[in-house]
């Protein structure tokens, strides 16, 4: 081949490599566009008037009214829902992890009877579906007066917070046992030798060990427990109980028309985890594929 | 190694506090929910009136309702099944190519996953209004006026519309699964095959399809359960209307427990729909043993 062919071969190469991206992007980019318009709707229209949210079509509104944020947060109590929705993710999470690396690590470090059919029963409420199982749960919190009826707030705060925790500890065991195989069990041995005991050796020894595990399990169980709704329908009747996805729900209820207030508040209810997603998202993306192909 | 000597009671202290929320707040419901329904009770009533398998019964042969709602979520399943896992395959592979932005699309199409069932029903039930919706808007200005219409309100669109918002928001599920069995099939397989000649196509089909099918299961599998179960969605749009057209096997448990204050039957019906799909969970652990 002379030089000239092999140029124009490279170059018809190149080329086509180059209308073969081209077309790739022609078919992502509308589809990528589909998944941020509606944020950026509802961010637009949070910041319209309910007179001009309905003839103003433009994503960026003339006079952006940023007062419908303090409104939401005060008028339309997102700031009660917004704090109650961080202190049951805090306790969900602290709860999740906690209980789950105690559990992980018996089941990993020690032989003991009924161990493994333990785990099992564990792990297998995982892939059973219980479809009905609201209903039982339901009438489990209403005997136990952990459903909200004019009882102490912490009863029905408890009756939203313990099924949650419970919920999330077969994911939590699932990912923090294998992690704990793999700790070389050395380690312990010379904790041991030093004088540690076995709370000891857990608690210095293989939960700093363990923290890239159980951040993937924090972060995971956070985000289901900021987006959980269905107990919360179940449990809450009291607004100054309710968390977030729950009184998004009451307020569109109440206030059918008062749409740049909803949207305010969907935006505030969304901040938290979109912030905790674009961070971390390797992290989450991670622990939620282990999760579902490592099965 | 903190060796536990048998009959050792130190790793049952460990597992206690995960165990003891385990007893009460999911092996005793779940005998709850066995036992009462056998019942009919009202779920406030001291006294249960004892029915046998009669609410059994009812749910399979009186309850048209109901198996309507199925079929409703059956629907949406399956377009959820080919559209929405076809797309996002064909996503993944796009990306896997090492396209340029292809962190970018990565980050994007993530986001909807991550977003709570009643943000996506709530924003999408304005984009869909019938008077205000900039879906409707759209439509108009690009002179399909004739076409606008309140589409979650409207029995024909009704249930489609729940079942695009449930694709948009679970098809970035599906790529990031479908990339991770992507990545792990080795380059070489597809520069051999180029060398023997194969062209895209058969390429497509005779490394990319049988390396990545334990995904493919593992996808179809977690899309079944999770679309049959939809609820959150509904509640947030339709509440199940117009009329009954986008019930859903949940909402129809809700409405016999909440509603209609039949706990009884509300477990009945629970259990109905808990075994059909322990069918399909049971195929999910047989085919993941097969392909490990």
């Amino acid at each position: 081949m002379t030089k000239a062919a092999v140029s124009v071969t490279l170059f018809t190469q190149r080329a086509r490599q180059w209308v073969g991206e081209l077309g790739w992007h022609l078919f992502c980019l509308p589809i990528a566009l589909t998944c941020v318009f509606p944020l950026v709707w509802m961010l637009s229209s949070s910041l319209k008037t309910q007179q001009t949210v309905f003839t103003d079509y433009r994503i960026i509104p003339v006079t952006p009214h940023f007062e419908n944020y303090l409104r939401a947060w005060v008028q339309g109590r997102f700031g009660t829902y917004f704090l109650n929705s961080l202190l049951y993710t805090l306790i969900v999470v602290v709860g999740v992890v906690g209980m789950a690396a105690l559990a992980a690590y018996a089941f990993s470090r020690f032989k003991f009877k009924g161990s493994g059919v333990l785990y099992k029963i564990l792990l297998s409420t995982m892939l059973i579906p219980i479809p009905g199982s609201f209903v039982a749960l339901y009438i489990l919190l209403n005997q136990m007066g952990l459903i909200d009826q004019g009882s102490g707030q912490w009863m029905a705060r408890m009756g939203y917070i313990l099924p949650q925790i419970n919920g999330g500890l077969p994911f939590g065991v699932f990912i923090l046992k294998p992690f704990f195989d793999g700790i070389p069990k050395e380690l312990e041995e010379s904790a041991e030798v030093d004088g540690c005991g076995v709370l000891g050796v857990f608690w210095h020894i293989m939960l700093p060990l363990a923290r890239p595990a159980l951040g993937v399990v924090a972060l995971l169980t956070s985000l289901s427990a900021w987006n959980e709704f269905l107990l919360a329908y179940l449990v809450f009747s009291r607004h100054e109980l309710m968390p977030l996805q729950r009184g998004l729900l009451a307020f569109h209820g109440a206030h059918l028309t008062e749409y740049p207030l909803l949207m305010a508040g969907m935006v505030i209810s969304i901040v938290p985890i979109v912030v905790i997603y674009l961070v971390m998202q390797r992290n989450i993306i991670k622990g939620i594929t282990a999760g579902a192909l490592k099965g | 190694m903190p060796v536990a000597r048998t009959g050792s009671i130190k790793p049952y202290l460990f597992i206690l506090p995960a165990f003891i929320l385990f007893a009460i707040f999911s092996v005793y419901p779940f005998y709850l929910l066995t036992h009462t329904s056998l019942f009919e009770w009202d779920g406030i009533s001291v006294t249960k009136q004892f029915v046998g398998l009669s609410n059994y019964w009812n749910v399979l042969v009186h309850d048209p309702v109901f198996w309507t709602s199925f079929w409703q979520a059956g629907y949406i399943t399956v377009l959820a099944l080919t559209f929405q896992n076809a797309l996002a395959l064909v996503l993944a592979m796009a990306v896997n190519r090492n396209l340029t932005g292809g962190g970018l699309y990565r980050t994007l199409f993530f986001l909807p996953p991550i977003l709570s069932e009643i943000v996506v029903g709530l924003i999408w039930f304005w984009i869909y209004d019938g008077n205000f919706g900039i879906f409707n808007a759209l439509l108009s200005r690009m002179g399909l006026g004739a076409w606008t219409r309140p589409w979650l309100a409207d029995p024909r669109t009704a249930l489609t519309a729940v079942a695009i918002i449930h694709m948009w928001k679970g098809f970035g599920w599906g790529f990031v699964m479908f990339l991770a069995g992507l990545q792990t099939i080795p380059e070489e397989l597809y520069e051999a095959a180029r060398v023997d000649g194969a062209n895209a196509w058969e390429r497509f089909w005779r490394i990319t399809i049988p390396l990545l099918l334990p995904v493919c299961v593992v996808v179809s599998i977690l899309t079944i359960l999770g679309t049959m179960q939809i609820f959150g969605l509904i509640i947030a749009t339709t509440n199940g209307g117009p009329g009954y057209h986008t019930e859903v096997p949940i909402t129809r448990i809700f409405s016999s427990m909440l509603g209609s204050s039949r706990f009884g039957y509300a477990c009945a019906q629970g259990i109905v729909f808990g075994l059909t799909l322990l069918f399909f969970s049971l195929l999910q652990m047989k085919f993941q043993r097969k392909s490990t």
